[in-house]
């Protein structure tokens, strides 16, 4: 029995979907940490799609192409250092303007 | 089989020029971070030399340079390449920042004793090592998703060195300016899953033979497109800039604005003239002039209504971003695009701004360091204390005001001379109105100093000489450009027809 939709197609779907709600997240949502939230869903939905193309194999027809793999694992490691640098701002934001003395007050 | 590639002596430099900058910062890091100024002292010299030497290789041989790493071929492996275009922005990158190093040697240095502060001086010129070497993998690279490595080092230490004062302000346009950053490299990240599940290659030399004009490789191009965008802070998306660039401290900001939102210009640049075949329509290029033209003119005028010098200085940065992208229309046509004054154009407006905005900012710190502020509004007085700095200021403001002689008007010209010949006489209205507003705001700038007033007298102790001469050499060879001759050169042409 062939299913109705294909892996591939069904998992395609599942990250323009991801794509969708992180591009939405990203530009609609006021707060910094929603951001980055989104950013992490949308990058989530990239890194998928490069599983799709590995899986469907893109170079030379191979069946499970390795190199959209070796650019996952690059691709979450970067992310994963985006997202620590950012939760770094973040903290030292929330630091900076809970201080009692000059917090928030040192604007241009 | 492939024939077995040689490296030879000089495709090393390629190597040498990404891998000295991140040794630097190994030296600093083994040095547990005391006294960071005493390896760039090295780092940078030994850098400008690397740089130069690519230049005249590239120069001398007329052909593009190439490294292949650890002779494997793509697709499999990657590739390194210099041509003539990057030769350039590699020793345009070492000589801005060896100025900012100069400039930075007394303000971002370990202090004597044991009380004093040793992280500012090891975060500054660690993460001016890291931006470095990611600049020049961004100018030498030939793989897309390679491309995104180095596009992320140089955001990372980018919003470090924005934030390195650590006040809250600072803090946010620092957190400001990496969401923005990431929003443009996963998209252009995305455009990277595209255009390898449609070839099956990243290498832009390959890609160059397969490419077809069709939806998906346009959909790709076009996302790449917008999230490098995003990173040049091109009108729209350029709301991060200015508060990133005017806190950051000055010899950082000179760094930022010269040359940190090049770097993905330089990509646009790639993605269009080299990747994509000739489009079907010229509708797209026309597009991404009329957002430049928008920067250019919504920009200036907000940078007329800045109090602040560093502000202005920032919004300027984006209005002249706008010009680069006019050469999108302006290089098309029955000429190859490296023969047209248009693409010349692009590139001197591009290596002329870096220099004058980045002598701008330097300028810019020595004042606010003389008066303690940076408010136009009391500037009264300031030329008769620093003379040298508001001179470098009014020599970087002729190249962005494009007036003769200087690198801006040459480029101004290049790029009007193109628009009219090519009948596209809403770009010459535009290039001509940005020039008036940037007469605006530069002279109001001078206007404020050099009025007569308490300025003169008040405020900390007059800056070393040293200092001041940096910013003046900056602002002068800006002014030298003015000088190059006013037609395509074969330099920026080299390695571009023969795309391998």
């Amino acid at each position: 029995m062939t299913p109705l939709v294909s892996a591939a197609t069904l998992f395609g779907l599942c990250a323009s979907g991801m794509v969708g709600i992180g591009l939405y997240g990203l530009i609609v949502l006021p707060d910094a940490l929603r951001k980055l939230l989104a950013f992490n869903i949308l990058g989530s939905g990239v890194f998928i799609l490069f599983g799709v193309i590995g899986r469907r194999g893109a170079a030379a027809g191979l069946d499970g192409d390795p190199v959209p793999q070796a650019i996952v694992i690059t691709g979450i490691v970067v992310a994963f250092s985006a997202t620590a640098l950012a939760a770094t701002l973040l903290l030292k934001i929330s630091d900076a303007e809970n201080e009692p003395e000059d917090g928030g007050k040192d604007e241009p | 089989m492939m024939p077995v590639p040689v490296n030879d002596a000089a495709s090393l430099l390629l190597v040498l020029a990404v891998l000295l900058p991140i040794l630097g910062l190994c030296a600093m890091l083994g040095l547990r971070g005391l006294h960071p100024e005493r390896v760039a002292r090295v780092a940078v010299p030994l850098g400008v030399a690397l740089a130069v030497a690519v230049l005249v290789e590239v120069w001398t041989g007329g052909q593009a340079l190439h490294y292949t790493l650890g002779d494997w071929e793509p697709p499999l492996g990657l590739r390194l390449r210099a041509d003539g275009l990057s030769a350039v922005m590699l020793v345009l990158s070492a000589v801005i920042i060896l100025a900012a190093a100069l400039f930075s040697q007394r303000q971002f240095r370990t202090p004597e004793g044991i009380a004093g502060d040793t992280r500012a001086p090891f975060t500054f010129w660690s993460m001016l090592m890291a931006m470095w070497s990611a600049l020049n993998l961004v100018f030498l690279g030939e793989d897309l998703f390679n491309f995104f490595v180095a596009l992320e080092l140089l955001t990372f230490s980018a919003v470090t060195l924005v934030c390195l004062d650590g006040r809250t302000a600072t803090l946010h346009a620092a957190l400001r300016y990496l969401l923005f950053a990431l929003l443009g490299s996963v998209l252009y990240l995305l455009g990277v899953a595209l255009i390898y599940g449609r070839y099956g290659v990243l290498d832009i030399g390959l890609l160059h033979e397969l490419v077809q004009a069709d939806p998906v490789t346009l959909a790709a191009v076009a996302m790449m497109t917008v999230g490098l965008m995003a990173k040049a802070s091109l009108f729209p998306l350029h709301l991060w800039l200015p508060p990133a660039h005017a806190g950051a401290p000055p010899a950082a900001s000179a760094v930022l604005s010269a040359l940190v939102v090049k770097a993905p210009f330089f990509l646009i640049l790639r993605l269009w003239f080299d990747l994509l075949p000739p489009l079907p329509s010229p509708l797209a290029g026309q597009l991404l002039a009329a957002l430049g033209a928008g920067a250019i003119l919504l920009c200036s005028l907000v940078a007329l209504r800045q109090a602040r010098l560093k502000l202005l200085i920032a919004y300027s940065t984006v209005a002249q971003i706008g010009y680069l992208f006019l050469m999108f229309p302006l290089a098309a046509g029955p000429l190859a695009f490296w023969e047209t004054i248009g693409w010349t154009g692009g590139v001197l407006q591009l290596v002329s701004h870096a220099f004058a905005k980045a002598a701008m900012f330097l300028a810019a710190g020595l004042i606010a360091e003389t008066l303690g502020h940076d408010r136009i509004g009391e500037f009264a007085g300031l030329a008769r204390r620093l003379p040298v700095a508001v001179a470098a200021f009014a020599l970087a403001g002729l190249s962005l005001m494009g007036l003769p002689p200087s690198g801006g008007f040459n480029a101004k010209l290049l790029l009007l001379s193109a628009a009219a010949a090519s009948g596209q006489w809403w770009i010459a209205a535009v290039i001509l109105a940005g020039g008036m507003l940037a007469a605006g705001y530069v002279f109001r700038v001078l206007g404020a100093a050099m009025a007569d007033g308490p300025a003169g007298e008040a405020g900390g102790p007059p800056s070393p000489l040293a200092r001041q001469l940096v910013v003046l050499a900056l602002a002068l060879v800006a002014v030298a450009l003015g000088f190059v001759p006013l037609q395509p050169f074969a330099l920026l042409g080299i390695g571009r027809e023969v795309l391998p």
